[in-house]
């Protein structure tokens, strides 16, 4: 008989008022009895709809029926054979949209926790089990992956389980990809990056960071010169946008880029850090996505008093996933919805030479109100004509999206993009230079860590079967 | 890790350095930069790159300490290493084509100028050359500078060595007497850079100029590089670092450098206390 409790096991957490003040993780993830307890929730559903919700098909009631038994490790089995960074994906994933948002016991009452059973399983796993991989016999032939974000990783992770020589570049001094400069280690802890990382290096898998590929070595180097029969490009969506509104190169104005990376991988956040942060007093991030969020509760936890997240469509539309947006409502973040920026304003001090000069003093907003939907779905935000106010701020961080850096597109004749620079990929993954495939952010924009992994996959597959069919 | 292979001091507070790095020393062009982090924990910084040497594969550093990261670099010896070295950076300087150039360098700027003066004079350019420094024990390079110029004016703030003044003088003299170069470009100061640009915008003269921003990633990533170029923002480490100079904003750039000093000079005190602490 299933456990009919309409609430899930509420996750325990760390105090909203201790935890802001604070890097360390928000949730502490469930005990061994909440997990059992949660995953008998479950009614098996014969149909699946949560499986058909994930993009990368976990057999979610086969893995939660192993919790129920008891039995943690089969339970990660299960789900490895579809997903290679469960820990991950059980923080970060935005469940509510994917399989939970699909789950049967959602329409009276609250779904199975499906997020946080993923996440206590992968968990267990590594406290328990986790010995490092033992490497593959090789089998010979040569690959490259390109970004070590979620898309990478997998890539190279499946390749070198099949037993081929992978080789990672990366253009950063660490690997992980947005998983380790952008999102902050309170959501997502830098050690269970890290462990990914070095089990992929348990495989054979070589890392090579400071690797600016189109820099250092372009796409047909490393195709000619270096040999490798293929080559992945993960290379994310890392390029910031910005407003175009005055004011927007002032002292004190950021992407959310620059100021998550400062604290995350130059780990600034730390009082002995050689890299500097502004300690700012009144913050705003304009837009509503991961991004903003964490660079909200961010710039909190470095000590601001007032942080708003200013969004110009409303609570409703907000982008990120749900439980961000109530973490960072229970720390007190102030949300100011139906609100848009149209300058940012300077302080008044005119000498050039005064340290005060050319500092951000405040925004100056205007209301919204939400018309029509527009071709995205959503509704169009207009503005609210006479409706001008301003805020006084000392940090402004825009978080308004990204796009792929134009820089392997430039550097790759031939390497077909979108508009916004996305690589042009099939459902492989294969682009329009042969035996090059791509994944991930660098492929759909923007995006999230699971559909960057299962693009990964996808390919890896891809990579294996055009390898061997050439070698045939 | 990449090693130091040779270390040179060049004046009290410029050194140069020799590091181990052979696919950056294949690939890097002039006006290209590489960022470094000293060891683990390091800030990322950037610095241009002063010369490479593909054989070998090294590429040359030349540095001016003025923070704790620069204070902590100058502290390593030959045979220590690097924890990271990436690049080349950026877009190279634009040479081709140049017939008539004149280069000028002011204090450190000079070891990025150098560079170009070489690749300008290899490719048959006729390079004037003008390096201000402000005194003369800063003077650095001298002897290669006058290698590879046709022409060679040394100024110095105090006049202690060379002509005394700063380095738009020479240079106003001779655009008013009707001389004209096909470029001129200058790496310096930002204060010497705006001052250049609006000598040459009086006489419509063509000018380039080599921006060094706050950087952290290098690679388009973050945008703390942004400048405003003829009103438009450009990311300095992709789009740049060498820009027309007539367009850049240069008051906005100066205060944009100075983001980080009030948070900053905690750090490099306390770098320079540690190490007076190590000398005694
Ligand atoms: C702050 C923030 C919070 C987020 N929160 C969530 C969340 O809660 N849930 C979720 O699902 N998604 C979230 N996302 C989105 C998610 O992180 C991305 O969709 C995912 O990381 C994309 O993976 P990727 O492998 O395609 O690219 P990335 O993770 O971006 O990795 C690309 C890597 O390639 C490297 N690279 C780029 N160019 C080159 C080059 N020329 N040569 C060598 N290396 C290069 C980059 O340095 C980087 O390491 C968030 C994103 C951000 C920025
Ligand atoms: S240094 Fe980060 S974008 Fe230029």
């Amino acid at each position: 008989m299933p456990n009919m409790r309409a609430t899930k096991n509420p996750m325990p957490s760390q105090d909203p008022n201790v935890r802001n003040k604070n890097f360390n993780e928000v949730t502490l993830g469930y005990t061994a009895e909440m997990a059992v307890d949660e995953a008998q929730r479950c009614l098996h559903c014969k149909n699946k709809p949560c499986v058909s919700g994930c993009p990368v098909n976990i057999q979610i009631p086969e893995f939660i029926a192993k919790v129920a038994e008891g039995d943690f490790e089969g339970a990660y089995q299960v789900i490895s054979l579809s997903s290679s960074l469960p820990a991950v994906c059980g923080r970060v994933c935005p469940q509510e949209n994917q399989c939970e948002g699909k789950c049967v016991r959602g329409i009276k009452g609250e779904p199975v926790g499906i997020g946080r059973l993923e996440r206590f399983v992968a968990d267990y796993h590594n406290e328990h089990n986790a010995l490092p991989p033992k490497a593959p016999e090789k089998n010979g032939h040569k690959v490259a992956v390109i970004g070590s974000g979620p898309a990478g990783l997998t890539c190279a992770g499946d390749l070198a389980k099949m037993g081929y020589d992978v080789t990672v570049y990366e253009a950063l001094h660490l690997a992980g990809g947005v998983l380790v400069y952008g999102i902050p280690e309170f959501r997502l802890p830098k050690a269970i990056v890290q462990k990914e990382v070095d089990n992929l290096k348990a495989l054979g898998v070589k890392v090579e960071t400071d690797m600016v590929i189109g820099r250092i070595l372009t796409i047909e180097e490393l195709k000619e010169e270096y040999g490798y029969e293929s080559i992945f490009i993960g290379t994310g969506a890392g390029l910031p946008r910005f407003m175009n509104i005055p004011g927007e190169n002032l002292k004190g104005v950021y992407s959310a880029n620059e100021f998550l990376t400062r604290s995350n991988l130059m780990k600034a956040y730390r009082e002995d850090s050689a890299t500097p942060i502004q300690h700012a007093k009144r913050v705003a991030v304009v837009g509503g996505g991961n991004v903003a969020m964490d660079a909200a509760r961010t710039a909190k936890r470095l000590g601001a008093e007032e942080v708003y997240i200013v969004y110009r469509r409303g609570m409703e539309e907000l982008p990120a996933r749900k439980e961000e947006v109530e973490h960072a409502q229970e720390e007190g973040i102030i949300f100011k919805t139906l609100c848009n920026p149209v300058a940012i304003l300077p302080t008044d001090v005119t000498d050039t030479r005064d340290p005060a000069y050319g500092w951000v003093k405040g925004i100056r907003c205007v209301e919204m109100e939400l018309g029509e939907p527009d071709e995205s779905g959503r509704r169009r935000p207009i503005v609210k004509e006479g409706s001008e106010f301003e805020l006084d701020m000392d940090c402004v961080i825009m978080a308004l999206g990204t796009s792929p850096n134009p820089l392997i597109k430039s550097t790759t004749p031939g390497l077909e993009t979108k508009r916004r620079g996305e690589i042009v990929a099939d459902e492989n993954g294969l682009t329009s230079i042969e035996g090059v495939y791509a994944g991930g952010d660098a492929v759909t924009g923007a995006a999230t860590v699971i559909l960057a992994m299962g693009a990964g996959k996808t390919a890896a597959a891809a990579m294996d079967a055009y390898i061997k069919g050439k070698n045939a | 890790m990449y090693k130091i292979v040779r270390k040179k001091s060049l004046n009290p507070t410029v050194t140069l350095m020799d590091i181990e790095a052979p696919l950056v020393a294949k690939k890097a062009k002039a006006g290209q930069f590489i960022i470094l982090r000293v060891d683990e924990d390091g800030e990322r910084i950037p610095l241009t790159v002063a010369g490479c040497d593909p054989e070998k594969g090294t590429v040359t550093i030349i540095f001016q300490i003025v923070g704790a990261t620069t204070e902590k670099l100058n502290h390593k010896e030959e045979g220590d290493s690097l924890q990271d070295f990436v690049g080349p950076l950026g877009m190279p300087t634009k040479v081709e084509g140049l017939k008539k150039v004149c280069v000028i360098g002011g204090g450190v700027g000079c070891a990025i100028a150098l560079p170009v003066a070489r690749e300008l004079h290899k490719l048959g350019a006729e390079v004037t050359t003008i390096a201000g420094f402000r005194n003369k024990d800063l003077v650095i390079l001298e002897d290669e500078f006058k290698a590879c110029s046709s022409r060679f004016i040394m100024m110095t703030d105090d006049g202690s060595y060379g002509e005394k003044g700063n380095v738009t003088a020479p240079l106003k003299e001779m655009l008013e007497k009707g001389e004209r170069f096909d470029e001129v470009i200058a790496i310096g100061p930002l204060i010497m850079m705006k001052f250049v640009c609006l000598t040459t915008k009086e006489y419509d003269q063509k000018t380039v100029v080599s921006m060094n921003p706050i950087m952290i990633d290098g690679t388009g990533m973050c945008g703390g590089c942004r400048l405003t170029v003829g009103g438009e923002t450009k990311f300095a480490c992709v789009d740049g670092p060498d820009f027309d100079g007539h367009l850049v904003d240069f008051d906005e750039a100066m205060s944009r450098g100075r983001s980080y000093q009030p948070f900053e000079r905690h750090a490099y005190e306390e770098a320079c206390n540690l190490f007076k602490k190590e000398v005694r």
